[in-house]
């Protein structure tokens, strides 16, 4: 294909830049953050040359770039993408200029190492959203958790160690299954092929061949490791330590592109290699997606840290993105994907608008705040338009992929029942339930504290943060075929490979 | 005309955007409330020519939709943004830009001096769009835009006064209330559209409705669409289990309360209702549902009603009560006549509240009305349309809510049974009679409000709204006479929106002839008992107070459980609320979160912890040991190559 060097300059960008900042010195941190935010500039720009260039009618992977790499293993550097891989690597380039740009009140101390870091762990998010090569995709899925235990560890809150830690060993723990789970379905594949290969697009071939009694436990492993990254109910104890602990930029990669390589993942790995297993236990994943969903919600509903609220906010938002891979239907995985993007807008500026009034209170407890619509209007607006966009108000981003999931799931033949459904909706009352009462105590009321008098509203550089995430999810909300259409061909190809493999559950 | 629809609903959200975005750095409120109100009186006018032009068309081509841009285009699922322009939506659009417009320019007299006045025009232009979308959608989920955008809106407003207290608690609660209890009637709604879309392969109503005639479709599945759709209409039109929140809704600036707690935004369940008309009479077991929660609805709300002291609180509950008579029509297959009360409703319910506004606010914001008294020689304009209103509700013969209200009562016997027509007759006479307790205890009698407070009419900007509201109160019930007085297809309201309902009529039938005798008979029991309770309450609170008393404390019991309105949202906080919260806090959260599912991550990690530091014994440093252990592994190693063990 003719483009085909343009993912590799997508990747080597943001690694090319992460070396630059280190020959720069240390103290000079206004050019490091400017070097930064145009590094990430210049991904961006090059993902909207692909995004132009995309064929989003091809079903097939585009700009391939296949070189190979580790002869003896017969593992190559390969990479390429489909619509949803499209949609999350522009999601990628567009959250992290925003980030580092948001990171520059909040981040002090080694501003070099901090923008290094965001740099490297763009490269790796990029990595793990264009690898065709199951090694490959390893590498970068392992290289990814260098620089966001740094974030966490290094410019995080009071208890950050123990967070980082605890992310760490979750994510270990689930990678080292993967990465027996690859080893072990690249060694079974190896017979039939006739050679051992990690190119994900030849183990597609074989991966529906396996028989069940193999496919559930290469599944499973997948599964798992991808589980605790979405995070799955009841894998997620995790992200609330680690979210509350991280610093705002951490946090909002950390929600608005880390969590969905798990929700990535099982729709590049799982659905197509392991078809069978893959209907065979959605209902049991339904099952504890809706569990999350709810459970989430609930649990989101008595924090008292606004930061932690908005953690298991994600636990219920990404429920319902698990629930929509699983229900098997055009409306379901198209509402999935879109509400991928979407969590990552609206919880990204969830974390962002929580990280700018922490910024100036050293305070995260809903109880410090009150009356803030007096004194921070422009604030109290952006909050309460980005409440609305994650409680899934019709008009804005996160009702489509809601509403998209929940028709799909509703009649799904996989489940074939009303209830995940059923389940899954009443989350939209609880969500609005611990949006609006967080909203109630914060902003709305009498100014109690006299500590939040001389509060400042948003400045400028916050506001150009937030207004380009404001426009997407106006944009999402009214006109989401921009969006869905990149991923339209992608998803009627995994469904119809799941559908094709297992045609007995979809007479 | 009909191609240019989309202005009445573009109008609005110009207006808001104007106001929303530059309204702080607007200084002059004149600026602002012209902006606010213009935008809705175009949009009026715009409606009012559509209609012109629909009228003139022959009735089978009075049908249109206008179609602006595809929404969602996802597998079979295709949303068109699109509005459909008939004789139905026309009626509502009338409504909500006619009497939409009167209020808006009422605020500009009311919300006067306002810090927050550029906020709540943005706010009110806001709702417009909304609640057009609402009733000019061609589809639900159009219609579901509009459906919680209302929601929103009445959100932002009810929370207008957002640093203020509201009884017990604050106004943020009660719009906070307001917005959940409506999430769970839209939760409904959404089960209603998944279904209706699994059932249809569509959500356009047109398509959904054509199906719904000719296809074949179990009497289940029309049931389970009903329901939750009906589910989905009492949370947003307050009815029984979901009217809890409206009351509370009167946090909001009066004139909110008029146009959305009272005229517009809560009659959308009816007109969700009537809109689905086919679909709910192919469900005659939900059907009856309907007919009879809207028929407790009315009553008891009305029951509430005759206690309480709040100007609003009394209208609120009035409010929920003839919303109860709209579902009690649409149950019992009188569409047209739900509809019709939808509309006399708006007009005097507007008034009625916008003339409390007056009051309010020529009581300086004192709501009570145990301390009004004597106030028709203060405030004349206020006092006589106000009054128009409170004939016209209580059905005093010629004024619309005679003609609205007679005719459900008359479906209610004639299309249900005598015990419809009983409850609704009785809950006809209690409206009376709580609305002159309401009209005498403020306007005459003596004169209970302090030294202080010096009462004085309204501005013009405020009065002339009123003034037209109370014509329309009179006047508008006549085009839709019934026909025993104005002959057959005398009803024009009916002729017009016959069509809409002709398939959902034609899938009822309705058993049993009466006579125009019965009509008449019934007509003249319910009135005169309802002149009567205006009469008895007139003389009970301006001259024999003392009554009114006595009967409260012998009947103590029922007296404070209707003065606590059934102690329901007592029952609510504490048999699902706190269970709810408690249960999160304490078992999910501390227990399974904190405790069960850490506890293993922590443990797990301790384990390792231990075990390694166990074997890191192993590793001293000392290479000697090393030795050791690698002589021992490779005997090991040997012994098991040769004894094969």
């Amino acid at each position: 294909m003719e483009n085909s060097q343009l993912l590799t300059y997508l990747l080597f960008t943001p690694i090319v830049g992460s070396l630059i900042i280190l020959f720069i010195k240390p103290d000079q941190e206004k050019l490091i953050r400017w070097m930064g935010v145009f590094i990430s500039g210049v991904a961006f720009v090059i993902s909207m040359i692909i995004y132009v260039a995309f064929d989003s009618s091809n079903p097939a992977f585009q700009f391939i770039h296949k070189v190979l790499w580790i002869e003896s293993l017969n593992v190559s550097y390969h990479v390429g993408i489909d619509g949803i891989s499209l949609l999350l690597v522009m999601l990628t380039t567009f959250l992290t200029p925003l980030t580092l740009i948001s990171s520059w009140k909040g981040i002090t101390k080694q501003v070099k190492m901090f923008t290094f870091s965001m740099l490297f762990l763009q490269a790796g998010m990029l990595g793990v959203f264009i690898a065709l090569d199951m090694f490959l995709f390893y590498v970068f899925w392992e290289v990814m958790l260098i620089p966001m235990y740094f974030i966490i560890g290094v410019w995080g809150g009071v208890e950050r160690i123990y967070a980082a830690v605890k992310f760490f060993i979750y994510t270990m723990f689930g990678s080292l299954l993967m990465l027996v789970a690859i080893i072990w379905l690249a060694v079974y594949a190896s017979e039939p092929l006739g050679y051992f290969t990690t190119n994900l697009l030849e183990l597609y071939q074989v991966g529906p061949t396996i028989p069940n009694e193999i496919q559930y436990y290469m599944f499973m492993a997948f599964f798992f490791s991808f589980a605790i990254k979405v995070p799955l109910f009841p894998l997620h104890t995790w992200l609330p330590d680690a979210h509350v602990q991280a610093p705002t930029a951490g946090s909002v990669i950390l929600a608005g592109v880390l969590l969905k390589m798990g929700t990535y993942g099982l729709l590049r790995f799982n659905l197509p290699l392991f078809p069978q297993s893959s209907v065979h236990f959605a209902p049991f994943i339904s099952i504890l997606a809706v569990i999350g969903i709810i459970y989430g919600a609930l649990v989101a509903m008595v924090q008292s840290d606004m930061k932690k609220l908005v953690a298991y906010s994600s636990v219920s938002h990404l429920g319902f993105v698990v629930l929509g891979i699983f229900a098997f239907t055009t409306e379901s995985l198209q509402g999935a994907v879109i509400q991928m993007v979407n969590h990552g807008l609206s919880t990204g500026a969830l974390f962002l608008l929580v990280g700018f009034i922490y910024e100036r209170t050293h305070n995260r407890e809903i109880s410090y705040y009150g009356g803030l619509a007096k004194l921070v209007p422009f604030f109290a607006f952006a909050l309460l338009f980005t409440s609305l966009s994650s409680i899934g108000l019709p008009g804005l981003n996160g009702f489509i992929g809601e509403f998209l999931i929940l028709v799909g799931s509703f009649q799904s033949q996989v489940l074939d029942s009303w209830w995940f459904t059923i389940f899954a909706a009443s989350g939209v009352i609880f969500a609005a339930v611990y949006l609006l009462w967080m909203y109630e105590r914060v902003v709305f009321g009498k100014v109690t504290n006299p500590k939040l008098e001389g509060l400042t509203d948003l400045d400028a550089r916050e506001m150009f943060v937030l207004i380009p995430i404001f426009i997407l999810i106006v944009w999402i909300g009214i006109y989401p075929s921009t969006f869905l259409d990149i991923s339209d061909t992608s998803v009627k190809t995994i469904l119809d490979n799941v559908i094709n493999n297992t045609y007995n559950f979809f007479s | 005309m009909i191609d240019l629809i989309y202005l009445t609903v573009a109008l609005p959200l110009l207006g808001f955007l104007i106001n929303g975005i530059f309204g702080s750095k607007i200084k002059s409120e004149k600026v602002i409330g012209i902006i606010g109100s213009s935008t809705v009186g175009i949009a009026f006018i715009i409606s009012i020519l559509a209609f012109i032009e629909t009228l003139n068309l022959p009735v089978e081509q009075r049908s249109n939709v206008v179609e602006l841009f595809t929404w969602l285009n996802v597998g079979g699922l295709e949303i068109k943004f699109a509005y459909l322009v008939d004789q139905l939506s026309l009626v509502m659009a009338l409504v909500v830009t006619g009497v939409g417009f009167l209020i808006h320019v009422y605020s500009i007299g009311y919300m006067h001096g306002d810090k927050g006045f550029w906020r709540f025009f943005a706010y009110m232009n806001l709702f417009i769009f909304a609640m057009m979308n609402l009733v000019m959608g061609d589809n639900f989920l159009v219609l579901f835009l509009g459906w919680e955008g209302v929601g929103l809106c009445s959100y932002l407003l009810i929370g207008f006064y957002y640093d203020r207290k509201f009884e017990k608690g604050t106004v943020p609660q009660a719009a906070k209330k307001a917005f959940i209890v409506n999430r769970i009637g839209d939760f409904g709604f959404l089960l209603g559209m998944f279904l209706i879309y699994m059932t249809f392969d569509s959500l356009n109503f047109l398509e959904v409705f054509s199906k719904a005639e000719y296809l074949t479709v179990s009497e289940t599945t029309f049931s389970f669409i009903a329901l939750f759709l009906f589910i989905g209409a009492t949370g947003k039109s307050a009815q029984i289990p979901l009217f809890v929140w409206l009351p509370d809704a009167m946090a909001g600036p009066t004139p909110v309360s008029a146009l959305i707690h009272a005229a517009t935004m809560v009659t959308a369940g009816v007109y969700m209702v009537a809109r689905a008309s086919i679909i709910f009479a192919a469900a005659p077991a939900i059907m009856t549902v309907v007919a009879v929660i809207g028929l407790l609805t009315a009553f008891f709300a009305a029951t509430i009603g005759l206690v309480q002291n709040d100007i609003k609180k009394v209208l609120a509950y009035s409010t929920v009560s003839q919303l109860g008579y709209m579902f009690l029509a649409c149950g019992v297959g009188a569409f047209g006549a739900g509809i019709f009360h939808v509309m006399t409703h708006a007009f005097f319910k507007a008034l009625l509240f916008l003339g409390a506004g007056s009051v309010i606010h020529a009581m300086h914001d004192k709501q009570d009305i145990q301390n009004y008294g004597g106030l028709k020689k203060y405030m004349p304009k206020t006092f006589i349309t106000f009054i128009i209103a409170a004939f016209a509700i209580s059905g005093f013969p010629g004024l619309s809510g005679f003609f609205s209200k007679d005719e459900i009562l008359w479906y209610s016997y004639s299309h249900g049974n005598l015990t419809f027509w009983i409850i609704g007759a009785l809950t006809a006479v209690l409206t009376a009679f709580y609305m002159f307790r309401l009209v005498s205890l403020t306007f005459f009698g003596k004169e209970r409000f302090g030294k202080d407070v010096h009462p004085h009419e309204s501005p013009a900007v405020m009065t002339l709204p009123l003034i037209i509201l109370a014509g329309l109160s009179v006047v508008g019930g006549y085009i839709g006479i019934p026909e025993i007085f104005s002959g057959e297809h005398g009803n024009m309201f009916h002729s017009w929106l016959a069509p809409v309902f002709a398939a959902a009529e034609r899938k009822i039938s309705f058993y049993g002839s009466y006579t125009h005798f019965e009509e008449i008979l019934l007509m003249v029991i319910s009135v005169g008992a309802a002149l009567a309770a205006i009469y008895f309450a007139y003389i009970i609170y301006t001259k024999k107070i003392s009554i009114a008393n006595k009967t409260a404390s012998t009947f103590n019991k029922l007296y404070t459980t209707l003065f606590n309105k059934y102690y329901v949202d007592e029952i609510y906080e504490s048999a699902i609320i706190l269970p709810i919260r408690k249960t999160s806090e304490k078992v999910l959260w501390k227990i399974a979160d904190n405790k069960m599912i850490d506890g293993i991550v922590n443990g797990l990690a301790r384990i390792i912890d231990l075990t390694s530091g166990v074997i890191k014994k192993i590793q001293t440093g000392v290479v000697q040991s090393y030795a050791i252990i690698m002589v021992l592994g490779i005997a090991l190693v040997l012994f098991w190559i040769i004894l094969k063990v």
